[in-house]
């Protein structure tokens, strides 16, 4: 029986592993985690700070490591094993950012940088306003209520 | 539509290579390997232009021949505007036919350059093409250094710039006849399948070159897709038995025999115009001229790919263009 070429291309696919690549993110994942804890708790301690201050100290260091490894050109093995345990973090949206600027580096620092840095991650920047602006809407109203 | 040649030869090829490629299972066969994607340019636009560039100067120097004595150019790549080879050709000052095919962008220039020298108005003819990994990843998908993982799917862009001088005179490689596929739907609009898009192509384009020869697949020592991958290697030969009754025994595909598929970071294999004629011009004319195939067709096939287009939500439309070659003993 004649196939269509559909079938056939769907017939030779192959499979994502979607489990292992959970499980990979997961496991990675949380170990960020556990080093954003260990950050803030180290911040918190070392320059007697409140928490809420050494979370933000803690972002900037992640932020930073991201785009230094991201330019040293080791950072995208990491987020290609990884996957989202880099990438959901705030190390993705850097590790974008940062491989967007580098790349568009030589461009000009207007046409280049400046237009392009957000490519990959404009659309996390509107998305996320867009997010909190609606929960914030709907925290209010259930708020009023 | 198949063109049948009288007398049109591949008289010299030149082979330049990236880092990926010299490192892979071929690079013994290439005539220059270079260890640095820059090539000593300042990014990656213009080390594609230096490909090329470098291609014609090798192809020049191993023919013994001077510019001069060149008619006219055919070449393209894979950047927008084919700005590689206008901008290489820009360093020249000949005659140039500029042509985009996507990765089937070899076999067509050996086509039309053969239909132009086998038509008596031109001598001699250098058909080239390039693709550079890091611009064409720049320009179809994302920076170089986002490691946003892909699927398994994927193929590698090759980094080459490859050049071949035709002429009427006699040598060891002939270009016995070519078709020129038509551009052909498959439906499929992923860009991580590339694959899956050009293997209804190469098969079209094969079985009508079958039908206007009036051959059988067996006449041929060996049938070689230009860039399918792994997974597009599977579906052609599939689609080959189920649509058109031919059942592939000597095939491979350029694509799967560049690189170190196991042990290289390439994916489903390789891509890019480069790829075909890597491979070809390098390893398979080797073994042509060491007598271990005398007829070869050659089925480069080519995505046409868009990302605007692939927005808009439309199907990747395909193309394949095939040549035959035989070696003159």
């Amino acid at each position: 029986m004649k196939q269509s070429y559909q079938e056939i291309v769907k017939k030779n696919s192959p499979k994502e592993s979607v489990i292992g690549n959970a499980a990979i993110a997961f496991i990675t994942g949380g170990l960020m985690g556990v080093l954003g804890q260990f950050l803030i708790d180290m911040y918190a301690s070392l320059l007697e700070i409140p928490t809420k201050e050494a979370t933000v100290c803690m972002l900037v260091t992640l932020i930073f490591l991201s785009c230094l490894f991201t330019s040293l050109g080791f950072f995208d093995k990491w987020v290609n094993f990884c996957k989202c345990g880099l990438i959901i973090p705030i190390t993705g949206f850097a590790h974008a950012t940062m491989s967007a600027a580098l790349e568009f580096r030589k461009e000009g620092l207007v046409t280049g940088i400046g237009m392009n840095m957000l490519k990959l991650s404009g659309a996390v920047i509107i998305f996320g306003v867009v997010s909190s602006f609606v929960f914030s809407l709907i925290r209010m109203v259930v708020g009023l209520i | 539509m198949t063109f049948k040649f009288n007398n049109v030869y591949i008289n010299e090829t030149a082979t330049i290579t990236g880092p990926y490629e010299s490192n892979g299972p071929l690079g013994k066969y290439f005539d220059l390997c270079h260890k640095d994607l820059y090539f000593g340019e300042k990014n990656f636009e213009e080390a594609e232009i230096h490909l090329i560039n470098e291609a014609i100067n090798t192809l020049l120097k191993k023919s013994k021949m001077d510019i001069t004595s060149v008619d006219a150019f055919i070449g393209g790549d894979l950047l927008n505007q084919i700005v590689a080879s206008n901008y290489a050709m820009m360093k020249v000052n000949k005659s140039f036919i500029g042509i985009y095919s996507a990765c089937s962008t070899a076999t067509l220039g050996l086509i039309l350059g053969g239909a132009l020298i086998d038509g008596g108005f031109l001598n001699k003819v250098i058909a080239f093409t390039s693709s550079h990994n890091a611009a064409a990843e720049k320009q179809y998908r994302y920076p170089v250094e986002y490691g946003g993982p892909k699927p398994k799917t994927t193929t590698f862009t090759s980094t080459g710039g490859v050049a071949a001088l035709l002429s009427k005179d006699a040598g060891n490689i002939k270009i016995e006849s070519g078709t020129i596929g038509e551009v052909v739907s498959s439906g499929v609009k992923d860009v991580f399948n590339m694959g899956a898009v050009m293997a209804k192509a190469a098969a079209d384009t094969i079985y009508k070159h079958l039908q206007d020869t009036g051959r059988d697949i067996s006449y041929y020592d060996l049938v070689l897709t230009g860039d399918l991958g792994v997974y597009g290697m599977k579906i052609f030969r599939e689609y080959m038995l189920s649509e058109y009754n031919i059942k592939l025994k000597n095939y491979n595909d350029t694509g799967v025999m560049l690189y170190d598929i196991e042990n290289q970071p390439v994916y489903a294999g390789a891509s890019g115009p480069a790829c075909a004629p890597l491979v070809t011009y390098g390893y398979i004319f080797d073994k042509m001229r060491k007598g271990k195939y005398k007829k070869v067709l050659l089925a480069a096939t080519g995505a046409l790919m868009s990302p605007t287009m692939v927005n808009h939500k439309l199907s990747i439309p395909s193309t394949c263009h095939a040549v035959s070659l035989e070696v003159i003993s």
